[in-house]
């Protein structure tokens, strides 16, 4: 359980929560993607209240303007690169061949494309994500851990290619982690065991 | 549902189809076996049905002994069964007379070769009749009709590729319906014609002068009720002479009432089976819960088969909860990963469907070949039958049906508690 106090995020920001396993770092991203449904509250996305739709009108939110990078990636196996970006983007913004060949150039990946999940390395697959939250064009971009999964440098690595193009994008980006190295590279953080009133309380 | 969501659906089946192929080929393999043999039971019964009761004969009634209609019919127009007696020559002569009656050709039984029935008749069988509408006989080129006083034997097409006789080839008939090496009589025919292709039971039969049938050793005529055995060279009278049954073709539909009236409901030694049709339709009345039973069967395996589709696709439910929760993190909703199941199953089935002609198409031949092999009757495999486009439909939208369980399964997914792990 997690009751937050009001904290918004403009578009282009990026902010960095800092949480230990189990202060519900998840969890809060699940709410504003509209994937739990806050019991009491408001989740505004670009106006709309996601806390206020229906489950469907919640997916139709979260699909059109919310990329989410999750710690395991979750990319889906039999799919290759270019079909896990494309995929998200046949529920959201539509299926543009092009710009998901873009997009996977841009995270370096683009002699990847046909490769399927077990055929790339962590690192690769974890910029195949990105490029799946990116694909959309979205807003905001929620990052879960993202770098739980990569060595020191890699992680190093991956932050670095996730605030640079989320800022090339405009989308704001809000970052989960317990690694403080990751944590560093933001000129803004938050510890999210603070702010969780029902932690405190 | 719009276009976007349609073709991340059918992204989501084709992927599912490829990463459970041994399940999808083994379902598929099921379903096109059902769908071959739903599709083939009702073809067959269509099509058997309507070639022995509708197919090209060429006669509108049979004459025989008193007894069944329908062993006189197998016997004279498929050359199946055997016969039920003798008629009196007098008796052939007498309705050959009959102003109801255009066409009466005497047929004799009662010997084959190698298995091939011999049938004694006269010339009137390659001169006048037409065994389909403007049809007659005809001998391959190099052969002709037999001499009716001759020892010599005209061969249907199926009969001569079968025994290898041709125009030339000496045979000794053996007697009896059924082939027996000891049976050998010892008169020798020569072959003169062989029959083009007719695709009618005829195709099947070797055909000799009447007159020779009689004058063969061992042949007993009892015309009058007293045996008699013609001598070498001496005519025989006519008062000794049988016939098995006469074939007549009548002048209009009339005349078979006329006919039916005095020969089956006043006369007490002779039976009229006519309409030909009519008598081959009572035999598939008889037989119908063969049908009935071959139909529930069919039943029955296509529900086996939409059982099989729900199987496969149910047991993949529990390994794939958490590739549903990821495409609805993605944005897709319930009604779409419900679709994307229903439709994987109803592909599943469209696929096996289709395969299922293939099992038709095998079914099919193999069995016209053993049909026409067994009765000389052709089937028309490619011929358009409902069946063929109402079971498709209908198993499709079975396998639609049974994915709706495993549906209703992905459409229940939680997201967040499969999207694992949690922080």
């Amino acid at each position: 359980m997690i009751d937050m106090p009001h904290f918004s995020l403009q578009r282009g920001a990026q902010l960095a929560l800092r949480g230990e396993s189990g202060s519900g770092k998840t969890t809060l991203l699940n709410l504003i993607a509209g994937i739990l449904k806050a019991d009491s509250g408001h989740v505004l996305i670009d106006g709309k209240d996601m806390c206020s739709l229906p489950e469907s009108g919640r997916d139709r939110l979260r699909a059109g303007n919310i990329g989410y990078i999750f710690q395991t990636f979750n990319l889906l196996q039999g799919y290759t690169a270019l079909e896990n970006v494309m995929l998200g983007m046949m529920f959201g913004a539509g299926a543009d061949k092009d710009f998901a060949l873009s997009i996977l150039g841009r995270v370096g990946l683009e002699d990847r494309i046909d490769h399927k999940p077990a055929q790339l390395s962590v690192g690769q697959q974890q910029r195949v994500a990105l490029a799946r939250a990116l694909a959309n064009r979205p807003k905001l971009v929620l990052a879960d851990e993202p770098t739980g999964n990569l060595d020191i440098r890699n992680a190093g690595v991956a932050v670095d290619l996730i605030r640079q193009i989320c800022g090339e994008s405009g989308a704001a980006l809000l970052l989960v982690s317990h690694d403080r190295n990751v944590l560093d590279k933001f000129e803004r953080a938050e510890n999210l065991s603070v702010i969780n009133r029902t932690l405190n309380n | 549902m719009n276009t976007k969501n349609v073709s991340g659906i059918f992204l989501i089946v084709r992927k599912s189809l490829a990463q459970h192929k041994l399940s999808t080929v083994v379902t598929v393999v099921s379903l096109a076996l059902a769908a071959g043999l739903v599709m083939s039971v009702f073809s067959i019964r269509n099509e058997t049905y309507d070639a022995f009761t509708g197919g090209p004969v060429g006669f509108d009634a049979v004459l025989g002994a008193r007894g069944s209609q329908l062993q006189l019919v197998l016997n004279t127009v498929f050359h199946l069964e055997t016969s039920p007696g003798n008629i009196p020559w007098d008796m052939y002569q007498s309705v050959k007379r009959n102003p109801n009656v255009a066409l009466a050709v005497p047929y004799a039984v009662g010997d084959n070769y190698r298995g091939f029935r011999i049938v004694g008749t006269d010339g009137q069988l390659f001169t006048d009749l037409e065994y389909r509408k403007g049809e007659k006989f005809k001998v391959l080129p190099g052969g002709r009709f037999f001499d009716p006083l001759k020892r010599e034997a005209v061969v249907g097409s199926f009969a001569a590729d079968k025994t290898g006789l041709k125009a030339g080839s000496k045979f000794n008939p053996f007697h009896g319906l059924v082939f027996d090496e000891r049976m050998r009589h010892a008169e020798e025919y020569t072959v003169v014609g062989v029959l083009e292709p007719t695709n009618t039971p005829s195709d099947r039969v070797i055909w000799i002068p009447i007159e020779e049938f009689y004058r063969m050793s061992g042949h007993v005529l009892r015309g009058t009720g007293e045996t008699y055995e013609p001598a070498a060279g001496e005519e025989i009278p006519d008062k000794h002479k049988e016939v098995s049954a006469v074939m007549l073709k009548l002048k209009n539909p009339q005349s078979g009432f006329m006919l039916d009236q005095t020969i089956n409901r006043q006369g007490k030694v002779a039976t009229l089976a006519w309409p030909i049709g009519r008598v081959m339709a009572e035999l598939f009345g008889k037989i119908g819960w063969v049908n009935n039973i071959l139909t529930l069967v069919a039943y029955l395996v296509v529900v086996v088969a939409a059982g099989s589709i729900l199987a496969s696709i149910y047991n993949t439910m529990n390994e794939r909860r958490r590739e549903f929760a990821i495409l609805r993190a993605l944005g897709a909703r319930r009604s779409t990963v419900f679709t994307a199941i229903v439709l994987e199953s109803a592909g599943i089935a469209a696929i096996g469907t289709i395969s299922g002609y293939l099992v038709y198409a095998a079914i099919m031949s193999v069995t016209a070949v053993i049909v026409r092999a067994e009765t000389g009757v052709v089937l028309e495999v490619l011929r358009f039958q409902w069946v063929l486009v109402i079971t498709p439909v209908v198993m499709i939208l079975l396998g639609a049906l049974a994915g709706v369980i495993p549906a209703l399964k992905a459409y229940s997914t939680d997201v967040a508690t499969n999207l694992a792990p949690m922080s």
